[in-house]
């Protein structure tokens, strides 16, 4: 069977992930084509069981928000054979039920919400139904993940939380949203690598730069961290951008 | 130290190098040449055992000098160059001697012209590359006055030579093959696809190229697409239905449907294309691809047994001076051809 007729065969609507090829050199394993909350799981668990199986010829295993991209070196690489080592990789796993491990890298970001550097916290209020305070609270409680980057350079996604922020994004831009702008929608939260017009509503900001191309730490997050954001005042933050640290007084931690 | 020095500047002068391939699952695509075959033939000529950084001109060249002699390569889309009244063959290299003014023009088709240099421009690297990536932030395009390092040119008495012109600066059949988002386009719309003839819109820079059609080329796609992984060559379909085809610049992550991935070496064809420059897709199978990459590959590394001395009028050689100044004595093989 040649790699066409298989990949025909993989498109087939069996209800579990597909393996799709991405250019000369990827296959993509893609659980769901919408952003549903178990599809993001199971993107985790197969980026983690991805990277700790040596398979011949893969470069990198890297995660978007519902599927995971095996890349390989295409001289010396039989896709085929590839094609099947994923397959078997897939086999023996309830994706609709899948647990992610636990994160071995933890970042603690200060933030600061409301006010200049959360403008739409009030809206994000009254659409949730929680005050402010309440939202800060469970946003702040909650392990976020980077589930993907993308987009520009180091910006993660970052997820999920909980349901009630599932929230849509603005009809009409927002315009501008600054650098560090912390950014949320349908569960997810972005962290802004760079002023960018956006349909995600801004509830607070940091200093922490997530693109740093004079550092020795270029894109200092990986898929897979956790980030906690922390929150601090706004004269903190005046102080923490001011400072130009591009760090913004982020730790990470380091778990086995 | 060696240098060059821009007196004029076109608006989209950039250094580029191969860019930073491998770090697109960290936000950053590769970037570098939006034509690298054009690179690989600077390679060739100057005798670089790997492409080297040089100046990308977008549509319009500049006025260049350097401070000490070197020689040059012309590659990609063809522009009028000239030294003083003396014009230059295009897909060649020419020495360069201090003094001398290099003036090069609009392009005449196509739309990504390279000037590279016998050393290679020695900007800082960073993320192990030089290459300006405007959308990352990382360089800026160059402006009048800037004054870039050269490496110094390890035989600038070599005779010059050329490579025959290459045909992809005026659109022309294009492959591509399936992505994972080919299924969500109906067989019908594929087939329109394949069949309607393109032209390349104005809207088109680094980051991808818009074409032009009557038809619409709508996708099945779900309301609440995820976005996912995209990459440089993916033809993607906007909202109002007509397809960007996305370069080097591109970002990483979208949520557009895509019918598929222009292969490698017909990228460069929809880069170079000129405005209204028509252009046709076929979808080949994953199995062609894969054969055509390989033979690619093995061109690119091939293209030095294509070099040709360049057969000259000595009354034509406007640096025939320069020549006997660096080297003593006339370089009389060059003559010859």
């Amino acid at each position: 069977m040649t790699v066409d007729q298989m990949n025909q065969l993989s498109t087939s609507q069996d209800g579990g992930p597909e393996i799709l090829p991405l250019g000369r050199d990827g296959w993509l394993v893609r659980f769901a084509l919408t952003p549903e909350p178990w599809a993001m799981a199971a993107v985790q668990r197969l980026h983690a069981l991805g990277r700790a199986s040596v398979l011949p010829g893969v470069t990198r295993v890297a995660p978007s928000l519902t599927s995971v991209l095996f890349s390989y070196d295409p001289d010396g690489t039989d896709r085929s054979v590839l094609r099947a080592q994923i397959a078997r990789l897939l086999e023996g796993e309830d994706w609709h039920h899948a647990t992610p491990e636990p994160a071995t890298r933890v970042w603690q970001v200060p933030v600061s919400f409301g006010g200049d550097h959360g403008p739409d916290l009030a809206e994000v209020a009254g659409m949730t139904g929680l005050s402010p305070e309440q939202v800060i609270r469970e946003i702040t409680q909650t392990p976020l993940r980077v589930l993907a980057i993308g987009f520009a350079p180091g910006q993660p996604y970052l997820g999920l939380l909980p349901e009630a922020f599932d929230l849509p994004r603005m009809t009409s831009l927002n315009p501008q949203v600054p650098q560090g702008a912390i950014a949320l929608a349908v569960r997810q939260i972005v962290l802004f690598a760079n002023a960018s017009p956006t349909g995600w509503r801004q509830v607070a900001r940091t200093a922490f730069r997530v693109f740093r191309p004079d550092s020795d730490t270029p894109l200092p997050l990986s898929a897979s961290d956790e980030m906690r954001l922390v929150p601090v005042s706004g004269a903190e933050m005046d102080g923490l951008l001011a400072s130009g640290d591009p760090s913004g007084g982020a730790k990470l931690e380091l778990r086995s | 130290m060696s240098e060059v020095i821009v007196l004029k500047a076109g608006p989209g002068l950039t250094v580029q190098d191969l860019g930073r391939p491998g770090r697109a699952h960290l936000g950053l695509s590769r970037g570098g040449a939006a034509d690298p075959v054009a690179l690989y033939e600077a390679a060739a000529l100057l005798s670089q055992s790997t492409p080297q950084a040089a100046m990308e001109m977008a549509g319009m060249g500049g006025t260049f000098e350097v401070t000490a002699p070197t020689r040059i390569a012309l590659t990609g889309a063809p522009m009028r160059a000239s030294v003083g009244t003396q014009a230059l063959r295009w897909n060649a290299t020419h020495l360069l001697s201090p003094g001398e003014h290099l003036t090069i023009g609009a392009a005449e088709r196509g739309n990504y012209g390279y000037l590279s240099f016998a050393g290679g421009i020695e900007t800082p690297e960073v993320l192990s590359s030089r290459a300006t990536h405007v959308t990352a932030g990382l360089g800026a395009a160059l402006k009048e006055g800037t004054r870039l390092s050269l490496g110094a040119d390890p035989d600038p008495g070599a005779a010059s030579v050329g490579l025959p012109l290459d045909t992809r600066f005026s659109g022309g059949d294009i492959r591509y093959i399936a992505g994972p988002q080919t299924a969500l386009f109906a067989p019908e719309v594929l087939a329109e696809f394949e069949a309607t003839r393109f032209t390349r819109s104005a809207t088109a820079n680094r980051q991808g190229v818009r074409l032009e059609a009557e038809a619409r080329f709508p996708s099945q796609a779900p309301s609440g697409l995820a976005s996912d992984f995209i990459l440089e060559g993916d033809l993607q379909m906007t909202g109002d239905g007509l397809p960007y085809v996305l370069l080097c610049e591109c970002q990483t992550i979208g949520g557009y449907p895509r019918i598929g991935t222009v292969i490698a070496a017909d990228l460069p064809v929809v880069a170079q294309a000129g405005q209204g420059a028509e252009l046709r897709f076929r979808q080949i199978s994953l199995d062609e691809a894969d054969r055509i990459a390989r033979a690619h590959d093995a061109r690119l590394k091939a293209l030095r047994t294509a070099v040709q001395p360049l057969i000259r009028d000595p009354s034509l050689i406007h640096d025939l001076l320069s020549y006997q100044l660096i080297s003593g004595v006339t370089a009389g093989d060059e003559l010859e051809g």
